[in-house]
C-alpha cells in the first residue's frame, strides 16, 4: 500500500495518479449480479455461506448477504476469514496484527463456502484462504468470489463470481476503496513507481 | 515491539494492546476442532527452566504446539546445569543447535536480561519468570483476564483505564506483582497494593502505585482483587507473627468478598494455598478467575510468541494486515 512505500511519490488516490475503473453505482450492479449468480449456480443458495476475507473482503460479503437476502428472502449466514497464519510469506516480513475470524454459528460442515475477497491477483491468498478454511470444517464445496480479478496468478486458482475483469500490467496497481473502510465506493486503478512486483 | 520480552515495563501501551487484541484471536483458536495454527511451523523453542515450574512450562509449551512449533524441553535440574555448566555454555549450546527462540526461567533476577543481551545467543528471549523482578506474560494474561471481565470481550483496542485493580499480600517476593503494576499501570488502570509493611520493598513508594495496609477499606472500590501467594520457599524470616494473623488481616474470604462492587473480580495467580490468602469458599466460586486465567495463560503465550517469531522480524504495533498485498 502507498503507506507502506514513503519513497513512492506518486499517491494511487490521487486523481491524477489513478483513475476509477468502478465507482459507487457500478459496484451496487456487479454485486447484485454476483448475488444472482450465486443463487442460480447453487439452486436457490439454501446452503451458503459467505466468508468474507478481511478487511474489505468482509464488507463485501455482508453487502452480497443483504442482496441475496432480497433475492431469496431468507438470511444468508456470513462471516471473515483471517488468513495472516496461513500466508506464504509470513515470516519474510514483521510479523502482522491479526485480522478477525468469525464462522457463522451454522459453522461451514456440509455447506457451500463462498470466500469473497476485493482482488484477485496472485492467487495466494485464496490459497492460504483455503488452508484456514481446512482448519475450521469441511464444507460440500467452496466457491469464490471477487469485485476485480486483475490477473497475474502464480497458482492455479480461479474465480467463480468476478465483479470485473481487469487485465493490469505489474506495474499498475489496484486499490478497492469501499464506503465502511474508505468513505467511498470506487476501484481504481493507478500507476506504480517503485514497489517490487508481487505487490499491486 | 521489541525483539524480547525480558520486563513488562518494557512494553508500550500501544505494545501490550496489540498483544492482548491478538490474544483474543487466540482465544477464538480454542474454540476451533483444530486447535493449531500454522504460523511458527518449522521454529525451534526451547524452554530453559532453571526453576521448576509445571504450569507455566506447560503453559508455554502448549502455545508453542498451537502455532506448530518444535518444542525442546531443557529443565536444569539432571541436566549439565548441575554438572556444573554455566548459563553462558548452556546458550551458546543452544544456539549451536540453531534454536529459533528460548524462554527461560530463573530463580536469579535478571538472568533473562543477561542471556539476551550478552550475545551468547541470537535469538529472542522470552522471561518466564526470574526471581523476584518479572514474569512479563503473567502480567499479560491477568491484565487480558481482567479486560475481557471488566471491559467486555469485544474490547479490542481498549486499554485498562480507569478500571481499579488491588495486588494483596507478598509484594516483597513477588514478580508478578511488580509485573502487574509496571503492565497495568501502562494500560491506564489505578493499582494499589495491600500488604503488610513488612513484605514491601523498600523503595515501593516510587513504584508507579498506591499503597495500602487496610484491605478491607480498598476492596470496597476494587474492580479486581489479585491475592498472591505468600511464597514460604522464599521466606528467610519472620515477616509476619502467624498464618493465622495474616489471613485475619490479608485473606479474602466470603464475607470480605462481598464487600467489593457486584461486577468485582477475585484473581490469583496460582497455586492457591486454600485457607492462607484465600478461602476455599472465595476460590470456587463465580467471581474467582483462576482457571480463566489459565486458559488465557496458553492464548496470551500463543500471541507473544507469534508476534516475535510469526515473522522475520516483531511486529509493530501499527502493523495491521493490508488488503493489496500478494492477493
Amino acid at each position: 500500500m502507498d503507506t507502506q512505500h514513503p519513497q513512492n511519490q506518486q499517491d494511487p488516490a490521487h486523481p491524477d495518479a489513478a483513475r476509477p475503473v468502478l465507482e459507487g453505482p457500478d459496484i451496487a450492479r456487479v454485486l447484485t449480479r454476483i448475488a444472482h449468480e450465486i443463487v442460480e449456480r447453487a439452486k436457490g443458495a439454501d446452503d451458503v455461506v459467505l466468508l468474507g476475507i478481511p478487511t474489505r473482503g468482509v464488507f463485501l460479503a455482508e453487502r452480497l448477504a443483504v442482496k441475496l437476502e432480497g433475492i431469496t428472502g431468507r438470511k444468508t449466514p456470513v462471516g471473515s476469514l483471517d488468513i495472516t497464519m496461513y500466508r506464504d510469506d509470513l515470516r519474510m516480513k514483521p510479523a502482522r496484527a491479526l485480522g478477525r475470524t468469525e464462522i457463522p454459528g451454522e459453522g461451514v460442515d456440509g455447506r457451500l463456502v463462498v470466500l469473497v475477497d476485493d482482488v484477485l491477483f496472485s492467487g495466494r491468498t485464496i490459497r492460504a484462504a483455503l488452508d484456514a478454511l481446512g482448519d475450521i470444517g469441511r464444507p460440500r464445496a467452496v466457491q469464490l468470489a471477487v469485485l476485480v480479478d486483475r490477473g497475474h496468478r502464480e497458482l492455479p486458482i480461479r474465480a467463480d463470481y468476478v465483479g470485473k475483469n481487469l487485465p493490469t500490467s505489474l506495474r499498475e496497481t489496484v486499490k478497492v476503496q469501499l464506503a465502511e473502510e474508505d468513505g467511498r465506493d470506487a476501484v481504481l486503478l493507478g500507476v506504480q513507481q517503485t514497489a517490487p512486483a508481487g505487490e499491486q | 515491539m521489541m525483539r524480547h520480552l525480558i520486563s513488562a515495563a518494557d512494553l508500550t501501551r500501544d505494545d501490550a494492546v496489540l498483544i492482548l487484541d491478538t490474544t483474543e484471536e487466540m482465544a477464538r483458536v480454542s474454540d476451533r476442532p483444530i486447535k493449531k495454527l500454522p504460523a511458527l511451523r518449522g521454529r525451534t523453542i526451547c524452554n530453559l527452566f532453571f526453576e521448576d515450574s509445571t504450569r507455566t512450562r506447560i503453559s508455554f509449551e502448549a502455545a508453542e504446539k498451537r502455532l506448530s512449533a518444535d518444542v525442546i524441553n531443557f529443565a536444569a535440574k539432571g541436566s549439565s546445569v548441575s554438572k556444573g555448566e554455566s548459563l553462558k555454555d548452556t546458550a551458546q549450546t543452544l544456539e549451536a543447535m540453531g534454536v529459533d527462540a528460548v524462554v527461560i526461567r530463573h530463580s536469579a533476577s535478571g538472568a533473562p536480561y543477561r542471556l539476551a543481551t550478552s550475545g551468547w545467543i541470537d535469538a529472542p528471549v522470552i522471561n518466564a519468570g526470574d526471581g523476584t523482578h518479572q514474569h512479563p506474560t503473567q502480567a499479560l494474561l491477568d491484565a487480558f483476564t481482567m479486560r475481557r471481565r471488566l471491559v467486555g470481550e469485544d474490547a479490542l483496542g481498549q486499554d485498562l483505564t480507569g478500571k481499579r485493580i488491588t495486588l494483596v499480600g507478598d509484594v516483597l517476593h513477588s514478580r508478578v506483582a511488580r509485573s502487574n503494576v509496571d503492565l497495568l499501570h501502562t494500560l491506564g488502570a489505578d493499582v494499589t497494593l495491600v500488604a503488610p509493611p513488612t513484605l514491601l520493598p523498600v523503595g515501593v513508594e516510587h513504584w508507579t502505585c498506591d499503597v495500602s495496609y487496610d484491605l478491607d477499606a480498598v476492596l470496597l472500590k476494587s474492580d479486581a482483587v489479585m491475592m498472591l501467594r505468600v511464597q514460604r520457599e522464599r521466606m528467610n524470616a519472620a515477616f509476619f507473627p502467624t498464618e493465622r494473623e495474616y489471613s485475619r488481616r490479608y485473606g479474602l474470604d466470603g464475607e470480605r468478598m462481598a464487600k467489593m462492587p457486584e461486577h468485582g473480580i477475585v484473581m490469583h495467580p496460582g497455586p492457591m494455598v486454600r485457607g492462607m490468602e484465600i478461602t476455599a469458599e472465595v476460590a470456587d466460586s463465580d467471581r474467582c478467575t483462576v482457571v480463566e486465567q489459565v486458559a488465557n495463560g496458553v492464548h496470551t503465550r500463543m500471541a507473544v510468541l507469534y508476534l516475535l517469531l510469526g515473522g522475520n522480524e516483531p511486529a509493530v504495533s501499527h502493523a495491521r494486515p493490508t488488503d493489496s498485498e500478494n492477493k
